[in-house]
């Protein structure tokens, strides 16, 4: 009967019918999403207009310096390798529906363990090996420190909103004071760490700028993707998302799970953290937290969960702050108005999905 | 040490932190109304920022620190109004909706302060602080708990209000039970959406109130990203506070003299890192979570949008 029913689902995919509903379906779901951007986008330039800009003016000149100038296209994608490292972490805890909020932590203490490590064992080994050891420690790091709410989650019940949130506050200041007191690289002035020699960071993608994270964060996203979607692992972590109850009845071992999935989404924080510091930055400075996060946060949501639409959404996410950075400085329009077009875009989206699920049950089930 | 310990050091440290925790109280409060009803508030940063800006510019053009509050108030309802409509009335999701409107009004009271002010951070006349008879006259204590402005003794004396409303009033149990039990609400006939929408629009009151005073009396002036966090410190609060306001007065005058000992400490010319200093209450509730790590009371229904008749 099952393999009837496969089939039978196999000819009408096939079938040209099929076919076009399929692509219709494609088709209303990418205008599902694109339109609340373009809605999204008009508000917001109505909000320019208001101040006295011109927005037309003002998204060309976000759109040729974050995409189009050659600088800026390395720029952006260089931007996009942590956020997707973190979009991964993300994803793998919110589709398990534990909604770890402490990722901006994860990712300052994974940042400081490279960049403690690095140009330490730089000065032992070769660069390659220093660099794998610092991301292995960077991302075990990030693992021990979601132990803390994991533990109390999974065999306490403690909600993981308060605990995360509390960690998040903790490991920033951890973090710094590792910096100032631990780390602190003693022949320089200002507070921050031994800088990784530029020749020893990741290697830069063929004759660019672009960092070969983004290669990186590009494969971590798509592997956390199939991972949630393709195996019975991730089938799984779905079933304790969807309902943790049902999930205890069907003989999951639901705490094990629990750890299982915030060692995976800090790690994966925390290899956003090394990344940033082995590939760009080369060293952490005391009070440095660019809250990556919580940004992406927003962007996970836009993706409804979904790794390939993640990466569409870190893309645009990094377009518009660094064509943001640089129309700030040309424009005189603060880099402050990138936060109010994302979450413009987002309670646009969720007011199109709202009206879209209205309809489909308007529509009858 | 001995100055550590001394009488002037002591008082003002116990004055910083009560004008330190007096916006994280306002939030917590704010919080715990919401999330009694069952709406998870993640938007209370929000909130506050927009309401120390709305209610800094109110008192600057007014030159009224009791206008700045009201217009602070009105910041933070005008916010809790968006979330309102779309999370109570039609059941959006409340963590994207609350961080949606975090960044959005991070962003755009940053923007607003930069074409209004550019660069110049115009201050406040310093708040006129109300002494309490006798009290004040104590020693350490008086001039540290008792010579504050008069919101002050108003939000301590929300505390009190806020217990009873939940313990003695009809308003509280339906509060309670659109948390608890949305569905058992409506069959007795109270409209489970206005009592959330009640709920949040006093939560957006408070959490401008807090990011007012923040702004007005603890700073003087306005910062863009002021609140720093302190909203989301709010959440912690009402999380860890189980319903009981005493509870977040507490949790709010510890995290308040944390803050205080940071500023303390360096002006005393400790040589601690502030950060060293600010771990403490976070520090604080983790052990308390792992030592007693007793399962959270929150609502049965927290988070979940209420449809009538849906299961």
């Amino acid at each position: 009967m099952s393999a009837e029913s496969v089939s039978a689902d196999r000819d009408e995919r096939l079938a040209p019918g099929g076919g076009s509903q399929w692509l219709r379906a494609a088709g209303k779901r990418l205008l599902m999403t694109v339109g609340p951007v373009v809605v999204a986008l008009a508000i917001a330039g109505l909000l320019l207009l208001a101040l006295g800009v011109d927005p037309l003016r003002y998204y060309s000149y976000v759109v040729q310096r974050g995409l189009l100038s050659p600088s800026g296209v390395q720029q952006t994608l260089t931007r996009m390798a942590p956020l997707l490292f973190l979009a991964a972490g993300l994803i793998v805890a919110f589709r398990a529906g534990i909604w770890n909020l402490g990722g901006d932590g994860q990712f300052l203490l994974g940042a400081v363990a490279a960049a403690a490590s690095a140009p330490f064992l730089a000065d032992h080994v070769p660069a390659w090996a220093a660099l794998l050891v610092a991301f292995v420690i960077a991302t075990a790091v990030a693992v021990v420190w979601s132990l803390v709410p994991a533990l109390l989650k999974a065999y306490q019940g403690v909600n993981e909103i308060i605990t995360t949130l509390m960690m998040t506050f903790l490991g920033a200041s951890l973090a710094n004071v590792l910096v100032k007191l631990v780390f602190l690289d003693p022949a320089t002035t200002v507070p921050q760490t031994r800088t990784l020699a530029v020749a020893d960071r990741l290697p830069r993608l063929f004759d660019t700028t672009i960092s070969s994270g983004l290669v990186f964060g590009l494969i971590a996203i798509v592997a956390v993707h199939l991972m949630m979607t393709r195996t019975s692992f991730g089938l799984r972590l779905r079933i304790v998302g969807a309902n943790p109850r049902a999930a205890i009845h069907a003989g999951l071992d639901v705490p094990i799970l629990t750890v299982a999935v915030f060692a995976l989404s800090a790690g994966l924080c925390g290899m956003a953290g090394a990344l940033d510091v082995l590939g760009v930055q080369g060293n952490v400075r005391a009070d440095w937290n660019p809250g990556y996060a919580l940004t992406v946060i927003p962007m996970v949501f836009l993706a409804r969960f979904n790794g390939f639409a993640a990466i569409a959404f870190v893309g645009l996410l990094s377009v518009l702050s660094i064509g943001g950075e640089s129309a700030a400085r040309r424009m005189g329009v603060p880099n402050d108005f990138t936060l109010v077009l994302v979450a413009i875009v987002l309670i646009v989206l969720a007011i199109a999905e709202y009206i879209d699920h209205r309809h489909k049950k308007a529509a009858g089930r | 040490m001995a100055d550590l310990f001394s009488v002037v050091f002591l008082g003002a440290l116990l004055f910083g932190a009560v004008t330190a925790a007096v916006p994280l109280l306002l939030a917590g409060l704010g919080e715990q109304m919401s999330e009694k009803a069952g709406v998870l508030n993640i938007g209370i940063e929000g909130m506050m920022i927009f309401g120390a800006y709305t209610g800094f510019l109110g008192a600057y053009l007014s030159n009224s620190m009791w206008l700045g509050f009201l217009a602070g108030m009105a910041g933070g309802m005008a916010v809790s109004l968006i979330m309102v409509i779309l999370c109570v009335r039609y059941g959006l999701n409340q963590i994207v909706i609350g961080i949606g409107l975090t960044l959005g009004f991070e962003g755009l009271t940053a923007l607003l302060h930069h074409f209004q002010f550019s660069r110049t951070y115009p201050r406040l006349p310093a708040a006129e602080p109300v002494s309490i008879p006798v009290l004040s006259d104590l020693p350490v204590v008086g001039a540290a708990f008792f010579n504050h402005h008069l919101i002050v003794y108003l939000a301590v004396a929300l505390v009190a209000v806020m217990a009873f409303v939940y313990r003695r009033t009809q308003l509280g149990l339906n509060l309670q039970a659109a948390g608890d039990k949305p569905a058992a609400l409506d069959v007795t006939g109270v409209n489970v959406v206005a009592t959330r929408a009640f709920a949040v629009m006093v939560t957006g009151a408070l959490a401008g109130l807090g990011g007012a005073y923040l702004a007005n009396v603890g700073a003087g002036l306005f910062v863009p990203f002021i609140t720093n966090g302190s909203g989301f410190l709010g959440i912690v609060l009402a999380m860890l506070s189980r319903g009981r306001p005493l509870w977040v007065l507490i949790g709010a005058f510890v995290f308040g003299l944390c803050l205080a000992l940071t500023t303390a400490l360096q002006v005393a010319g400790v040589n601690i890192p502030t950060d060293v200093i600010q771990m403490i209450p976070f520090l604080a509730v983790m052990v308390m979570l792992v030592a007693f790590g007793r399962r959270s009371s929150l609502p049965a229904a927290l988070g979940l949008p209420y449809e009538r008749g849906a299961r």
